[in-house]
């Protein structure tokens, strides 16, 4: 089993290109997560926290500053750090089983690996669904299987955009405390991208508060409860209540 | 599983045409009527005498009662075995020897319609029975000109729609070619390519492929400009080579857009087909028809149309049945 890897963000800023003028999304993050930690990114939409995922997953390159992994940075994409969408995004011409081989696929090892696959379905519930195509999925499958396609690489790092998001409220609840469990056998390093200051707290070792765009960080709070978190614990309220302060919600909510 | 149940299971999905747990199944009723209706027909063709000489009136008889026999065979046997296909045959079984019946009456019986130019049904299977070897001649001259064209047209139609769609050098140069000469009809390059080009058939293949080319190039880039860009980003996070994001993502994510193009492709080579047989090529099914209206055998053009009809219908199946195929994860697709 393949641990998490520490992850650190040196003064990274980034900026698009939007009708000739530079948007600036990200201003000068530091961040440094240790091997292992779960971390939940909270802000308000469009802030830059997508970008800031896909800057660590390396599908493109900051503008300034420097983003390492193990102490080396961050070319390109790899198998060991993998992001899931918000969206499953399974590619719908490819059974579920196909779906989750991809990542093993791609290095070749596909069929020597195969027995992987088969623990990675029985891990996130979806036995005996291999042969089934993405459209026969519910909601809640469908993000089970771009899991276990992430998964399956035994990644160091898992970004994860809103990776809860689309999912009704009750199959939401069930897959925080799955994806936690989840985790928690693992011991990837965690990043979660998400507006549910619940969600947030159940799951994650520490949140970070973003800004508007383009986003700082605005406050750090470390969630000291022990694991499985229940909701209605003191614990839990005195800091949900903290994190609306921190959002400038607290009166509205 | 036991009998009973097996045979339940199988009933079960016919409910209309019989009741669950019956064995004994219905009798079709509908190949009852057909086999009348076509036995109906023979007689007509029989006995009622034909004005003037039309054809082989006695063969087309005999065949009629054949098929009236297998009807019959088939209705006996639909107590004891499931016929799904002929049963949902029935309606166009019973329809087709009445439209049959009027044809002959019309034609050979009654000569309301001018003869040379309207044939009557034992006229067209004279010549098939005597004229088979051209007809089967220029069928596979047909068949093999429009394959050779086709499969070179639609091979390189997708490599050219896959590259402008995938590359941006190589779409700034073909883009502007390609929207100034593909809307050409490819009939228009047919003098230049008779004159051109070696031989007449390799002027056929030029032409066929043109025509095939265009559709399947417009759709095949439109199929691998559409993709989804995060099928991208998800496969480059798991690692994906260029190799791999073009072979395993971009043309599997084409293919239903692939697909109509290579649909229209092969409608518009069924055209241009038939015009370079009928214009250079000195065979195949469009020479034939032009052959018998020179000598005014309108039989057999009506024949060759008939086999004409055949064989761009069973191409069209072939391809819809590929179709299937290779894109049986899509929901929802339409029935050839």
């Amino acid at each position: 089993m393949v641990a998490g890897a520490p992850v650190r963000l040196a003064r990274v800023s980034h900026r698009f290109e939007l009708h000739g003028q530079p948007l600036p999304v990200l201003d000068a993050i530091d961040l440094a997560a240790e091997p292992g930690e779960f971390i939940a990114l909270l802000g308000p939409s469009g802030c830059g926290k997508s970008t800031l995922l896909r800057l660590i997953a390396g599908l493109e390159q900051p503008s300034a500053g420097r983003i390492l992994m193990r102490g080396q940075p961050i070319e390109a994409p790899d198998p060991s750090r993998i992001l899931v969408f918000q969206d499953p995004t399974l590619f719908p011409w490819r059974t579920v089983r196909q779906n989750v081989a991809l990542g093993l696929e791609t290095r070749g090892v596909a069929r020597t690996e195969s027995a992987r696959v088969d623990a990675v379905l029985r891990q996130v519930g979806l036995d005996g669904f291999d042969n089934a195509y993405p459209r026969q999925l519910s909601g809640g499958m469908a993000q089970r299987a771009a899991l276990a396609r992430a998964l399956v690489n035994e990644p160091c790092v898992l970004l994860m955009d809103e990776p809860l998001a689309n999912l009704d409220g009750l199959t939401r609840i069930g897959m925080q405390s799955e994806l936690t469990a989840l985790w928690q056998r693992r011991r990837f390093t965690a990043f979660m991208v998400t507006h549910d200051v619940e969600e947030a707290l159940f799951m994650a070792g520490r949140v970070l508060v973003l800004s508007q765009r383009p986003a700082r960080i605005l406050a750090e709070i470390a969630v000291d409860l022990p694991y499985p978190r229940h909701r209605g614990s003191p614990g839990f309220a005195a800091l949900r209540e903290r994190v609306m302060e921190e959002l400038g919600l607290l009166a509205q909510w | 599983m036991s009998d009973l149940a097996r045979s339940a299971d199988t009933t079960a999905d016919e409910a209309s045409d019989s009741i669950a747990q019956v064995p004994r199944r219905r009798l079709w009723r509908c190949g009852l009527a057909a086999s009348v209706a076509w036995v109906a027909v023979a007689a007509l063709c029989r006995y009622w005498p034909d004005q003037g000489e039309v054809g082989s009136t006695a063969l087309l008889s005999s065949g009629l009662v054949v098929i009236a026999v297998a009807l019959l065979a088939a209705t006996a046997a639909s107590v004891r075995i499931e016929l799904p296909r002929l049963r949902r045959a029935g309606p166009w079984l019973v329809a087709l020897p009445v439209l049959l019946g009027v044809w002959e009456l019309v034609s050979a019986k009654l000569n309301l319609l001018p003869r040379p130019f309207f044939a009557a049904p034992q006229s067209l299977l004279e010549v098939y029975t005597d004229d088979w070897a051209r007809l089967a001649e220029s069928t596979l001259h047909s068949v093999m000109l429009l394959a050779t064209g086709y499969i070179v047209g639609a091979t390189l139609g997708f490599l050219t729609g896959l590259a402008i769609g995938w590359s941006r050098t190589i779409g700034y140069w073909v883009h502007p070619v390609l929207r100034f000469v593909g809307p050409l009809p490819a009939t228009a390059w047919l003098p230049l390519a008779f004159f051109v080009l070696p031989s007449s058939w390799t002027a056929g293949v030029f032409l066929i492929a043109l025509a095939t080319g265009f559709p399947v190039t417009v759709l095949t880039w439109s199929g691998v400009a559409s993709v989804n860009a995060a099928y991208y980003d998800v496969a480059r996070t798991l690692g994906a080579s260029q190799r791999f994001l073009i072979m395993k993502i971009a043309i599997p994510a084409a293919m239903p857009s692939v697909f109509v193009g290579l649909f229209m492709g092969l409608g518009a080579s069924f055209a241009v087909l038939v015009v370079a047989e009928m214009m250079g090529v000195k065979a195949g099914l469009g020479w034939y028809l032009s052959w018998a209206q020179g000598w005014a055998a309108y039989a057999n053009m009506y024949a060759a149309l008939i086999v004409m009809a055949l064989m761009c219908s069973g191409l069209i199946t072939l391809l819809f049945r590929l179709r299937d195929r290779l894109l049986s994860w899509q929901r929802g697709l339409l029935r050839w």
